[in-house]
């Protein structure tokens, strides 16, 4: 256990990506297969089931520590991360816990699931008193499902790959979809040999880097070595057909299953060894695109009605093709893969699984152009792809771009604050912004990010000296500040006081220049909104 | 007997008795001084009474033409009726308590204090008192300090290491109080210590006033130096990330503050290491300092006031968290100094 610690706060130390990377080796040199197989699972996202309520935790650990549960709270706002405020506030051991991480894992913090409350805080207390802050803090991090280090599964695979000398998309592909953090797995990392079929394995993902908007497309190059796709917001995800099956994996390489029906359908149609990459969109039947809010409805569902499939159907659009006839396709050019796959879907007419369609154009003129009806189409942009690149590991810089249309931008005034978390911890980081309704101001959105450092501590020592009321962590600030805000799409809302909804605010930059009074109004806003749809 | 000596004003603690101010927000006629820290020191007062250790302290940060009067500490003093005098408060050197009596009334402003020792200044003592006046930069629960030897090893290790490595060490802290309790903590043998400019200002004051700290070298003094490997250089935090930091070449930096508690705050200041060390009080020193005072009273200024208040009011105490303006403005005082 102690090892992991201090790998977790060696990697906490840090900013540079060399040290954690050594911090990294050094640590799945020297640890046991058991051990490591955790270690690989938690530093890539792996979460542990809940095991016991927020709310349990909070009053346990009060009790423990003897004060009250609302001075608890108060020093959660504080602290900003529920874990490090607990294992700062309860009464603990000095000494180093002898017991390994899968021990402390498997017989120590997943049994707390089953358990009976009173067991489970006897458990817990148990834990408090035996661990020195710096192992609280870690089990703490992992119990509460918080547990985050600053290290990208790909930056774990790059230490994996480099300790054991194994190829790193190698590393990539094992360490792809669900799998067990168990010794055998971890030991299966390291083998030499090649990797045997396993049907439900899926690819890692490519992935795009964005095109800035103000940038000349013609730094590009030539137009014609390029293909242009609409940027479509909707689920992306990876279709597999092998072994008379489908799987379904989402980019967070989470297996959809029974989700979406009328996709696992279609796809039962394409021959056996096909993988597929492509956008997952609700869709009418006439093959119009609907907004990623109908998409939505769907989202989370685990089991889908049949009114809910009829209202909103679904179809998976298709960019690219990675597996066929059983082969990996993924080095061959974009342009040999697109054929491949243009030939097989068209064997397939009226499926839900279709082709996403390419936009052609002379120059790169035209794809402004047609960029700036993305909008209309519930389209978020254009994707450009280089026809001659391979379909790359990761996010490679300048094969694939996505190039989104401008954001939405309005002024709007800063009218309510509160503390933000983790880095932002005891500043006032998280804002809510309102806009003019005649003389009053309605808030409509919330945007947390955006400012610069030096910015957020001028905004900080604002609020401390501008609160007018606190409603809990909630301060109600003079209206005095104005922020440009941007956001990607705007709705009706019936849970909004404003009656609108928008997606993605983000703070661009702050109106210095700009009184309260210059900011926008809620008429502004409602002139964005799509027109209404015919019910 | 008399109920208040003291009252909030918008311009700061007063007693309308004695005709003063302790720790005035803004220049007035006559002002108490609990220690000289920019936040409790202002300038621009025509009178001012501190504590005798204070006195080289305090000149340096009120050059201005203006009356002092300094008393030890224990020494009382009649001011307009009252009788004042000042008590060691362990936060840096010459940093005092308050008392002020009138006719049986004591009230005692703690200005800001710890009770963990420290080589460099006078070590807090409880006065008793009907009311106490206190500081809480640091009041709440989660706040414990680790033992400050422990972190002195710490430190040395930290230095030990990067100075096998070939680099230099630059250690941010506040420049007067906090740096030199960091000198005494630190091991000589490791290398040469330099420090910033306001760092080496606040320790000839120390060594005037009579205080033993290692040699030091300020920065702006050395002619020309090749390598600043092996070194540990004491700095002002917000010299951190500026160009006065690029001469040292290859460096390591770490802050030193009771706010290196909390990982948000650490992982924000972008710095190697995080060291706790702070001369506030902590949560369980607050509270041993409060019923050591004996006060039937407590009124509490600077940090998390609201919530200190009602723990004691919840364990039956009579207190009072003052005014909007230290409601929590100076909460962070020492990281953004």
């Amino acid at each position: 256990m102690q090892d992991f610690v201090r790998l977790f706060h060696a990697l906490d130390a840090t900013t540079k990506t060399n040290e954690k990377l050594t911090a990294l080796r050094r640590y799945f040199a020297n640890a046991e297969a058991a051990d490591a197989a955790w270690a690989t699972y938690f530093l890539c996202g792996g979460k542990l089931k809940r095991m016991i309520s927020g709310k349990l935790l909070r009053q346990w650990a009060a009790e423990q520590a003897d004060v009250p549960l609302w001075l608890l709270e108060e020093s959660y706002h504080a602290v900003g991360d529920l874990a490090e405020t607990i294992s700062l506030l309860v009464i603990g051991g000095a000494d180093e816990a002898p017991q390994s991480l899968s021990e402390w894992v498997e017989h120590r913090l997943l049994p707390l699931a089953g358990m009976e409350e009173s067991l489970a805080r006897e458990g817990l207390r148990d834990i408090w008193w035996h661990t020195r802050i710096d192992a609280r803090f870690v089990l703490m991090k992992l119990i509460t499902g918080a547990f985050r280090v600053g290290v990208s599964k790909r930056l774990v695979t790059r230490a994996l790959a480099a300790e054991f000398r194994i190829a790193p998309e190698v590393m990539a592909h094992r360490l792809m979809g669900q799998w067990q953090p168990t010794a055998e797995f971890f030991k299966s990392l390291k083998r030499a040999e090649q990797d045997g079929p396993l049907p439900s394995k899926p690819y890692p993902f490519c992935l795009a880097h964005a095109w800035p908007a103000s940038d000349p497309l013609e730094s590009l190059g030539n137009c014609e070595e390029f293909a242009a796709e609409w940027k479509w917001d909707g689920i992306r995800c990876q279709l597999i057909r092998r072994d008379g099956q489908v799987f379904i994996w989402s980019r967070g390489e989470e297996l959809m299953e029974g989700r979406w029906p009328e996709i696992e359908q279609a796809a039962a149609e394409l021959p056996d060894g096909t993988v597929l990459d492509g956008e997952l969109l609700a869709a009418r039947s006439d093959g119009r695109i609907l907004s990623f809010a109908e998409l939505q409805r769907r989202i989370g569902r685990k089991r889908v009605g049949k009114k809910l499939m009829q209202d909103v159907p679904v179809i998976l659009l298709a960019f690219d093709l990675l597996e066929q006839a059983g082969t990996d396709i993924r080095a061959l050019p974009w342009t040999a893969r697109r054929q491949q796959l243009e030939l097989l879907l068209s064997k397939l007419p009226d499926s839900a699984i279709r082709i996403n369609g390419l936009i052609e154009a002379k120059s790169w003129q035209e794809w402004v152009a047609i960029r700036e009806s993305s909008r209309s189409m519930h389209a978020e942009g254009l994707m450009l792809k280089r026809r001659d690149a391979c379909y790359e590991v990761g996010r490679p810089r300048g094969t694939w771009w996505k190039w989104k249309v401008d954001p939405y931008t309005v002024d709007a005034v800063l009218i309510y604050a509160q503390k933000g978390h983790g880095r932002r911890a005891n500043l006032f980081t998280d804002y809510t912004f309102a806009v003019w309704n005649d003389d009053q101001l309605v808030p409509f959105a919330k945007a947390y990010s955006g400012l610069s450092d030096v910015e957020i501590q001028q905004v900080d020592r604002f609020v401390r000296s501008h609160t007018n009321e606190t409603f809990g962590p909630v301060r109600s600030v003079t209206p005095k500040l104005v922020m440009e805000l941007a956001f990607e799409g705007i709705q009706r809302s019936s849970r909004h006081k404003s009656g609108i909804a928008t997606r993605f605010p983000r703070i661009v930059r702050w109106r210095q220049d700009k009184q309260p009074e210059d900011a926008n109004s809620l008429e502004d806003l409602q002139a964005l909104l799509p027109p209404e749809a015919p019910a | 007997m008399v109920d208040n000596l003291l009252q909030l004003t918008p311009r700061g603690l007063y007693c309308e008795l004695g005709g003063f101010y302790v720790d005035p927000y803004e220049p007035v006629e006559r002002a108490i001084v609990t220690h000289a820290h920019s936040d409790h020191a202002r300038p621009g007062c025509r009178k001012y009474l501190a504590a005798l250790p204070s006195q080289h302290l305090l000149r340096l940060r009120l050059t201005e033409e203006a009356e002092f009067t300094f008393v030890d500490y224990g020494q009382s003093l009649d001011v307009g009726g009252v009788k004042v005098s000042f008590h060691p408060a362990g936060h840096i050197l010459g940093s005092a308590q308050v008392r002020l009596e009138y006719r049986g009334r004591v009230e005692v402003v703690s200005g800001d204090y710890k009770l963990e020792s420290d080589l460099t200044c006078k070590a807090w003592e409880p006065v008793v008192c009907h009311r106490l006046i206190s500081e809480c930069t640091f009041g709440l629960p989660v706040f414990r300090w680790p033992d400050s030897a422990v972190i002195a090893g710490e430190i040395n290790q930290w230095w030990r290491a990067a100075a096998e490595e070939g680099k230099c060490c630059l250690l941010y802290g506040y420049a007067v109080g906090k740096s030199q309790r960091l000198l005494s903590l630190l091991d000589v043998s490791i290398g040469p210590i330099y420090t910033h400019g306001a760092v080496e200002k606040a320790c000839q004051a120390y060594r005037v006033s009579g205080v033993s700290l290692p040699d030091t070298e300020y920065v702006g003094a050395v002619e020309r130096r090749d390598t600043w490997a092996g070194a540990l250089v004491l700095a002002v935090p917000s010299a951190h990330g500026t160009s006065w930091t690029r001469r040292f070449g290859n460096c390591t930096t770490a802050m030193a503050s009771g706010w290196m508690m909390i990982r948000g705050t650490r992982r924000r200041r972008s710095m190697d290491r995080g060291f706790v060390i702070s001369d506030h009080v902590d949560w369980p020193s607050l509270l041993r300092a409060i019923t050591a005072s004996r006060a039937e009273s407590i009124w509490l200024m600077h940090g998390y006031t609201v919530a200190v208040a009602r723990y004691l009011r919840e364990l039956g105490k009579d207190a009072l968290a003052l005014g909007q303006r230290t409601f929590d403005g100076s909460e962070d005082a020492e990281y953004l100094t």
